[in-house]
């Protein structure tokens, strides 16, 4: 690809076409533009109405629990500087973990929700739709959704539905609807298909709540923008508890909603290093990954331009992760860009890898991490040994690990 | 530039009928079969042929044609097959105008240039393009107008007056009015709200008014078609197509046959659309 000329900020975008750079974008049916524009409005009324941000704030801090903590990983600053040792190198960065685990729901999900329930208010919807893949985002617009009194429904391919129970369950008691989408390989991918679907039939009600920072525009800015303030504590809480901003901060990709949300706020912070994490499955060399900013190209799909797994022929492929939460064969549109424009590097995590940091954090930290923020961890486990000691590495902790509990306990061959 | 769309619908026009287009997949579910397909369609009474270029994530159509297009990709078809598909064809018709209908990201990856020149010199006359609105005219639309194709957009209940000028603006061929809200192969809309919306949109364009999305038996076309220039007609094309291949793909009789039986039938109702709105 072209490399772009590097902006002044990049920390800008989008443009008013829904663009970053050439990614991004409204591809989507006639029928729906009139309801993407009008949530763009909508959007750029809200955005810096300070009601509505001191709604937000308010259930974010007394609903969700935020500010979520940053709390020093000392268990495994500890173990990998031991192993910094025992190379020789005497070295060893402190680790910082943003603990979206702590979050209500367990993961950084609910503050998209949270955001995007309160627009849905604001514009009169009557019903709210979403897709989901592992579940937790599906558990977290069911969770507004039962909070603020609207009916629910959530899109999961059956082979999830399958293989997250614990998820569809909860989805359930909160008086979700849970439809299973058969079509195709009933993943996530299709699970949009199938919501994008219902909100092509549904037009004069139907708010359709966007599980991550991707899908035609303003989706990506909007999701981002509720995400931020993941990247907004941290770069406030290391400022107070270190004098100084981290060296690297590390966030898992899947749409990359929890990345996006981490990443930019320190985008114009030119020393930071920022590095997002792709599920590199069982390896780049075949089609089980999804690596699509590492091994794919970009293309159009679900409403905008961006890398993709797909076939010369531009037919999208079925990726595959450990981590259903990353099991999407595209990436949201602004990650491309900041790909491309090389501000952010966007390395591999095999499911061996995260499983080991899975592993590890639980028994070094006491805390279980989500199998998506494990492969955010490995890649700490893999670069901070080199560091030097005084250096400081954040990595975003966007959810906890009760939900993976049996893929795990499967991967390790034991039945629970 | 007048295209093969121009000349027959102006040559409809003079009959004093409405066209009857007719959707099928190309390489659904094989490509020697769709082709027969293909040349069925105007021996059996239709007017203009759009094909259907098949896609992995069809997010605006139902059941029906996600279940087409996957047979076809199974098949092995690819955009250089479809493009095939219609040179084969126009080898023996050089009049039926060829529409491709589908979702953008394989004529992105094909590159938009060399599709643009490829589906010129295959005989193609106007594309479809499901997910690019006018805001993305840029990618396909202006270029395939500079190339001589025509791009017929569509316009849906939710483009109201405001908006329609928008849509209209760089369409050319005929406008493809989206009968309701919903995917392809979803119950027909009222047919006076369909009317009345074919009438509000002629008052913003001179070109042909097409409506599909739900017209599946020959009384429906009839009834659409006393209003509208044309019907489209796919989901129950591909249904024909379905219905004649067992659990494992095998054919069980002739899908083009099937598909033609159907057509003629479709195409009777057309052909008996304005005497009905005249009686």
């Amino acid at each position: 690809m072209n490399k772009p000329a590097t902006p002044n900020s990049f920390r800008t975008g989008p443009d008013e076409q829904g663009m970053f750079g050439i990614f991004g974008g409204r591809f989507v049916a006639e029928t729906l533009m009139p309801l993407i524009l009008d949530l763009e409005k909508n959007w750029n009324e809200v955005k810096n109405d300070p009601d509505f941000r001191a709604e937000l704030t308010d259930l974010s801090t007394h609903y969700a629990g935020r500010p979520s903590k940053l709390y020093f990983a000392e268990g495994l600053t500890k173990h990998l500087r031991d192993v910094s040792s025992a190379k020789g190198l005497g070295g060893g960065a402190k680790v910082y973990f943003k603990r979206e685990d702590l979050n209500h729901t367990g993961s950084h999900k609910i503050n998209n929700c949270l955001g995007q329930i309160l627009l849905a208010k604001r514009m009169g919807k009557k019903r709210i739709i979403a897709e989901t893949g592992a579940g937790q985002h599906g558990v977290a617009s069911a969770t507004v959704a039962a909070r603020f009194g609207f009916p629910c429904v959530v899109y999961m391919g059956a082979t999830d539905v399958a293989r997250q129970s614990p998820n569809v369950f909860r989805m359930k008691l909160l008086g979700a609807e849970v439809r299973p989408v058969t079509a195709g390989h009933g993943t996530l991918k299709d699970a949009m298909n199938e919501a994008l679907r219902d909100w092509v039939t549904n037009v004069e009600d139907t708010y359709y709540l966007i599980g991550t920072a991707a899908g035609p525009h303003p989706y990506p800015e909007l999701v981002r923008d509720f995400q931020s303030v993941i990247g907004t504590e941290a770069r406030a809480q290391i400022l107070e508890q270190e004098g100084r901003l981290p060296d690297t901060i590390i966030a898992a990709v899947g749409g990359g909603s929890n990345a996006i949300g981490m990443f930019h706020p320190f985008l114009d912070d030119r020393q930071v290093r920022i590095i997002g994490i792709e599920a590199g499955g069982r390896g780049l060399d075949g089609i089980e990954h999804c690596a699509s900013m590492n091994a794919g190209s970009p293309g159009v799909l679900h409403g905008n331009r961006t890398y993709l797994l797909q076939n010369a022929d531009g037919q999208i492929m079925d990726g595959h992760s450990i981590s259903a939460g990353l099991d999407y064969p595209g990436v949201g549109p602004e990650h491309s860009w900041l790909r491309d424009s090389g501000r952010v590097e966007y390395v591999p995590i095999l499911d061996d890898e995260a499983l080991e940091a899975f592993k590890l954090t639980t028994r070094v930290e006491g805390i279980i991490p989500a199998l998506e923020s494990a492969h955010a961890i490995a890649h700490a486990v893999k670069i901070v040994p080199a560091m030097d000691k005084d250096q400081i590495v954040i990595v975003n902790l966007s959810g906890r690990g009760d939900k993976d509990v049996h893929t795990v306990a499967s991967m390790l061959g034991m039945e629970i | 530039m007048t295209t093969r769309i121009d000349r027959r619908m102006a040559k409809l026009k003079t009959e004093g009928r409405p066209a009857l287009v007719t959707y099928f997949m190309g390489g659904d579910p094989d490509y020697e079969t769709s082709l027969s397909i293909m040349k069925a369609l105007p021996k059996a009474g239709a007017d203009v042929i759009e094909m259907g270029m098949p896609f992995s994530d069809p997010m605006a159509d139902g059941p029906a044609i996600q279940a087409a297009g996957l047979r076809a990709l199974k098949g092995g078809q690819t955009l250089v097959k479809t493009l095939k598909l219609a040179s084969d064809f126009r080898a023996g018709d050089d009049e039926t105008p060829i529409v491709l209908m589908g979702y953008y990201n394989p004529i992105y990856i094909y590159g938009v240039d060399r599709f643009l020149v490829d589906a010129k010199a295959s005989g193609i006359d106007g594309l479809i393009v499901v997910d690019l609105p006018p805001e993305m005219d840029e990618e396909l639309c202006i270029p395939a107008l500079k190339a001589g194709i025509n791009f017929i957009r569509l316009a849906t209940p939710t483009t109201d007056d405001k908006r329609l000028p928008k849509v209209l603006q760089n369409t050319s061929g005929f406008v493809y009015y989206v009968s309701m809200t919903g995917i392809t192969g979803a119950a027909l809309a009222e047919t006076g709200k369909v009317a009345s919306a074919v009438k509000r949109i002629k008052g913003h364009t001179d070109l042909p008014v097409c409506v599909g999305f739900g017209v599946k038996t020959a009384e429906q076309a009839r009834v659409i078609g006393a209003n509208a220039d044309g019907v489209v007609v796919g989901t129950a094309i591909v249904n024909a197509v379905a219905n004649v291949l067992g659990p494992k793909g095998e054919k069980t009789a002739d899908p083009a046959e099937a598909v033609a039986t159907l057509v003629s039938g479709l195409a009777q109702g057309v052909r008996s659309a304005r005497l009905a709105a005249a009686e």
